[in-house]
């Protein structure tokens, strides 16, 4: 039971911290837990889609199917975080202003919401797709419905427990700098996204892998190890990182931080001052 | 060497298309040279790796076959060769990997590893 658990957990966890940081950032939101559950419910269903087809999706496109699969649906979510985090960058001081005046009573506007749903169904998806694969393979090898469903309950529990320890601890941020700070946080975990995208690239031999590691520092913080799989998922962390993944990194970085200044004067851009607010009521 | 000759006689843009011709010439046949790929077999029978310790070429393009001869599924991981791939319960999966350096690369089985563990030994 405890080994199902700790299976469960690591991968419930992953899914957590994700959920956590965009719940974060849509704080103050109205229905956003809605929209955070239909993420959720989306991303259950097509771990079970997923998990089923498996051997097709691993069939497919002579041998790469899943790596391609994993590395579409890694750049889809990146996509969706990128788009996110360069519109909150433009609203996020009016958010935090109205918060504080109207007391969360925020008008969402044409925030891309959706977005932020797919994250989430996308981060579900894909770790939930290993626990069904990995809790089917349990079920056929005779552990019994006891065991089974204690693993899953102690992995759930325990793994949601830590996002949401996330969650509170980030609500400790001051108001000031909250959306600019679950913003950044948006930006590593995109960065973080692209960087696993390119891995599965490198696996599939669709890119070239620029150095098989750039560096090690597996004896220091394994991949493995609950800190590094924490840090993994939340900025990207890996102990011995491929050329191409670094580049990915940087270049979803830069290009979200980009994104953001110039479209969402944040901070230290000069012309912020003279550009007109168009929402600012 | 003749071409190299007219790149050095000739001027302009003639010796600079000439100079990338060469260049994309030789950068053709080193990708040629590094396809050469070598094939290894693995098992995943009881959960655990067949054989545990295989042997590879160092600086070569490996594509490895790992059959699961288990009816579960397994996951075939491996953070020293930055590699995460399911191979459902009677399945094949190809591992691209390489050209990697003399060395000890774990890997394991994500779902079993209390058992499946093996090392890739390249040399």
């Amino acid at each position: 039971m405890l080994g199902t658990g700790l299976l469960v957990f690591r991968e419930v966890l992953e899914a957590a911290l994700i959920v956590s940081i965009v719940c974060a950032a849509t704080r103050g939101v109205p229905h956003r837990g809605r929209w955070v559950s239909f993420g959720i419910a989306a991303g259950v269903i097509g771990a079970i889609l997923v998990a089923f087809f498996a051997d097709a999706i691993s069939q497919a496109v002579s041998g790469i199917g899943q790596e391609l699969f994993n590395a579409t649906v890694l750049l889809a979510a990146v996509v969706m975080i990128a788009w996110h985090a360069i519109w909150m960058s433009s609203h996020g001081r009016e958010l935090a202003t109205q918060m504080k005046s109207v007391g969360g009573d925020v008008q969402s506007g044409k925030r891309p919401l959706s977005a932020l749903l797919i994250v989430v169904a996308i981060a579900v998806l894909r770790e939930g797709s290993e626990i069904v694969l990995f809790l089917y393979g349990q079920a056929a090898s005779g552990a019994g419905p006891l065991a089974i469903a204690g693993g899953i309950g102690i992995g759930i529990v325990c793994g949601v427990l830590v996002g949401f320890l996330l969650y509170f601890g980030l609500l400790g941020i001051p108001m000031r700098y909250f959306f600019s700070a679950t913003n950044w946080l948006m930006l590593l975990l995109a960065a973080g996204l692209a960087s696993q995208a390119a891995g599965f690239l490198i696996q599939a031999d669709v890119l070239p892998a620029f150095g098989n590691r750039v560096w090690d520092s597996s004896a220091l913080l394994s991949n493995g190890s609950l800190v590094g799989k924490t840090l993994h998922t939340l900025i990207g962390y890996d102990a011995q990182p491929a050329g191409m993944q670094l580049l990915f990194y940087a270049v979803t970085a830069v290009a979200i931080a980009v994104g953001m200044k110039v479209w969402g004067g944040v901070k230290t851009s000069p012309s912020r001052v003279a550009r007109p607010h168009a929402h600012a009521s | 060497m003749r071409t190299i000759i007219i790149s050095v006689t000739d001027k302009g843009i003639k010796n600079v298309m000439l100079r990338w011709i060469l260049l994309i010439a030789l950068m053709s046949f080193a990708a040629a040279a590094q396809a050469l790929e070598y094939e290894a077999k693995l098992a995943i029978r009881d959960h655990k790796f067949d054989p545990a310790e295989l042997s590879v070429p160092a600086n070569t393009k490996i594509k490895l076959l790992v059959e699961n001869q288990d009816a579960t599924p397994e996951e075939f991981e491996s953070s020293d060769l930055n590699r995460e791939k399911v191979v459902v319960g009677k399945g094949t999966i190809t591992v691209l990997l390489g050209p990697l350096d003399a060395g000890k690369y774990h890997f394991f089985g994500d779902f079993h590893q209390e058992t499946a563990q093996g090392d890739l030994i390249v040399k």
